[in-house]
């Protein structure tokens, strides 16, 4: 009876308390894409801010609502908007495979280094964030350029004579884009692995799997949460990544948020601008869905154990 | 149970090259001294129990059997075949896991294929083998399951279904029913057993509890401190333990140190200050005059009397310090003069035979026992 009653008490509080997140998410992200949305609709237009609005009264009192379709018109219509959203997926997944590549063995290594050291070496995972992300992409730009140091000291050493061509193009464009995101795929592959009991892989050595099989048939099943889930770490903000490519990437490196850019500032067309970003969370929305479902899965299949 | 103990008793004094073999092997780690010169032979068919505290070496003797660890030296050779530094995938002998090691991504029959699969049998024969597992330890229905959807029991069956599926040449049991609650465990110990004799399979086994070891083993090795102190049948080692160590560690006793004041070949006096009295034993020891003994007198074999016994030896007068009380019968916590306590299992139906009240707390009483019963040991 006092348990119910201190329960009943509690309630309202819990209650606050999870709603604190969803009122944060409400405010800060569902009503700014609404006003995307809206603005979407809306046509171009020469005043402070640019566009029309939806909804105008007429001097008769009608009210009248201009839906303006057009933006996504031109989306489906124009090659150049399907090419951007393939090629920002295409960036998007290659990057993802590299971090995968890359990043599992060195999440492996960490998650079996001695317990002493493993904090270490996350932590040299997580150093580079404490210098700005913009600051880390011109260091590249310094190293990668035509007289950059790479440059500088192949030639000085005589490995190549002419200065490499690194620099604005796709090797430079992926380069970078693996070193932002790396860390995005370690740390959750990390933390599936260093919870992995390695008893497991002793019973599969005793049943007669040489280490490379218990490899394919123990850890890395066992490790497919974090790979899933790295990998919606990485790709989903690389769709969308505006800075690398426009900055280290070749000028022919089509991507969402460099087309987003010049809507938004060369042309003053929020409008479109809107209705690409729009279209971009929708087609973000079906991998995100995809994840949220895995999640949801696992969580219930850990309740059982 | 009992005729195989006696069996593989009889097994073990034979001169036939044993199944297993165990010379001289030795696990350093660092400076520690894991596993300390081990010599060990089992023969076929056998239940092995090697029973010790936690961090006596046990493990690390068993892994080292398994090819997990390396041993620092010595030799292992399993059925005329040396197999010390074979790896764990190379050797004809399966492990049973503390807690299991079941893979959780794996249905149960996915578990008991997966040695099969390794070893590429045709599917056909890994099908009928993992059935045949299944039959085994009663599981058919659950084939499908996952290893979280199965109680304790069920995956300890798993396991041991999944490391007899090869049919191992020798088992390796690591605690094989430490994850499980006590009820449980005692009713599997038997069950456990009668699969392990149906299969027919050599095992060896690692446990703390002795118990486990009394019930499941045909012989039991007793290790502590890396050292195997005895082996013998479960008997063999409660009624003649050859140290301290071991007196101590399967079931209660009573130790009396003494020194030997009468040494004849058919009785020996041994001079004890924490008895106040001389301890006869009417059998000759090997040891001379004046050496220090340790005597061994378990609890059942120690007689409680309110009433001076009529042999001198072998008794004293105590205080009856405690008594539990469990039922059918109880054990009593007699204090000696020297301050010494006696425990003395003493059965309920004592008293009310002998038509006596039981002595209570405080009670002036007399401990003694016969002189056959004691143990002497040496170290």
């Amino acid at each position: 009876m006092d348990l119910k009653r201190l329960l009943k008490r509690v309630k309202p509080g819990r209650g606050a308390v999870i709603s604190l997140p969803y009122v944060w998410l409400l405010v800060f992200f569902l009503v700014p894409f609404l006003i995307v949305l809206k603005i979407s609709f809306a046509s171009q237009d020469i005043a402070i801010p640019p566009f029309t609005h939806l909804m105008t009264f007429g001097d008769d009192g009608t009210l009248n609502i201009a839906l303006n379709l057009a933006n996504f018109q031109f989306i489906l219509t124009d090659a150049l908007y399907a090419d951007t959203y393939l090629s920002s997926l295409r960036v998007a997944f290659v990057t993802t495979v590299l971090c995968l590549m890359i990043g599992y063995p060195i999440a492996y290594a960490i998650a079996r280094a001695r317990p002493d050291i493993r904090n270490g070496l996350l932590l040299a995972v997580m150093l580079p964030f404490w210098t700005s992300f913009l600051l880390r992409v011109y260091a590249w730009m310094g190293l990668l350029n035509q007289n950059g140091l790479i440059n500088q000291f192949l030639v000085a050493t005589g490995i190549v004579h002419e200065p490499l061509q690194l620099f604005h193009n796709d090797f430079s464009l992926y380069l970078v884009m693996l070193y932002a995101y790396l860390p995005f795929m370690i740390l959750p592959l990390y933390s599936h692995l260093v919870k992995m009991d390695l008893r497991l892989l002793e019973a599969a050595n005793d049943l007669g799997a040489r280490p490379l099989k218990a490899f394919w048939k123990i850890t890395l099943p066992l490790s497919k949460n974090g790979i899933i889930a790295g990998a919606m770490m990485v790709f989903i903000p690389a769709v969308g990544e505006f800075v690398i490519p426009e900055l280290v990437g070749g000028s022919d490196t089509l991507m969402i948020g460099k087309v987003l850019w010049n809507e938004f500032f060369d042309n003053n067309n929020w409008p479109m601008a809107s209705a690409v970003a729009t279209f971009m969370v929708v087609l973000l929305i079906v991998p995100i869905a995809l994840f949220h479902r895995f999640e949801t899965r696992q969580l219930e299949g850990e309740k059982h154990v | 149970m009992m005729e195989a103990a006696v069996k593989s008793a009889q097994a073990a004094k034979t001169t036939e090259r044993p199944y297993l073999q165990i010379a001289g092997l030795v696990k350093k780690f660092g400076d520690n001294l894991a596993v300390d010169h081990v010599d060990l032979n089992i023969q076929q068919h056998e239940i092995f129990a090697l029973l010790g505290s936690s961090g006596c070496g046990k493990s690390t003797l068993l892994r080292m059997l398994a090819g997990m660890e390396r041993p620092t030296s010595g030799k292992v050779i399993l059925d005329g075949q040396d197999v010390t530094m074979l790896a764990p995938y190379d050797r004809p002998m399966n492990m049973m896991f503390q807690s299991y090691a079941l893979f959780p991504h794996m249905s149960v029959e996915e578990n008991i294929a997966f040695g099969l699969v390794q070893d590429k049998l045709p599917k056909g024969e890994i099908n009928a083998r993992v059935m045949e597992m299944l039959d085994l330890v009663q599981l058919r229905k659950y084939a499908k399951r996952k290893p979280y959807q199965l109680s304790g029991g069920q995956q300890q069956r798993v396991a041991l279904a999944r490391s007899l599926a090869k049919r191992p040449k020798m088992l390796l049991l690591d605690e094989p029913l430490g994850a499980l609650d006590k009820k449980l465990r005692q009713q599997t110990q038997l069950e456990l057993v009668n699969t392990l004799e149906k299969v027919g399979v050599t095992c060896i086994m690692v446990t703390h509890d002795q118990e486990e070891a009394m019930t499941m083993a045909t012989r039991i090795g007793i290790m502590s401190e890396g050292q195997l102190l005895q082996v013998g049948t479960p008997s063999e080692i409660y009624e003649y333990p050859n140290c301290r160590f071991t007196a101590e560690f399967i079931g209660e006793t009573n130790l009396f140190p003494g020194q030997v004041v009468v040494d004849e070949p058919d009785r020996v006096e041994i001079e004890s200050s924490q008895l106040g009295n001389r301890i006869l034993i009417d059998h000759g020891i090997t040891g001379p005059k004046g050496m220090e003994v340790w005597t061994s007198i378990r609890p059942e074999d120690v007689r409680l009397d309110r009433r001076p016994p009529a042999a001198g030896h072998n008794a004293a007068q105590g205080k009856v310090e405690d008594i539990a009380y469990l039922g059918s019968f109880s054990i009593y916590h007699v204090k000696l003069a020297s301050g010494k306590v006696v425990k003395s299992t003493v059965p309920s139906s004592r008293w009310y035979e002998a038509n006596e009240e039981p002595p209570t707390w405080g009670d002036p009483v007399f401990v003694s026992w016969r002189s056959d019963l004691p143990v002497v040991l040496t170290r």
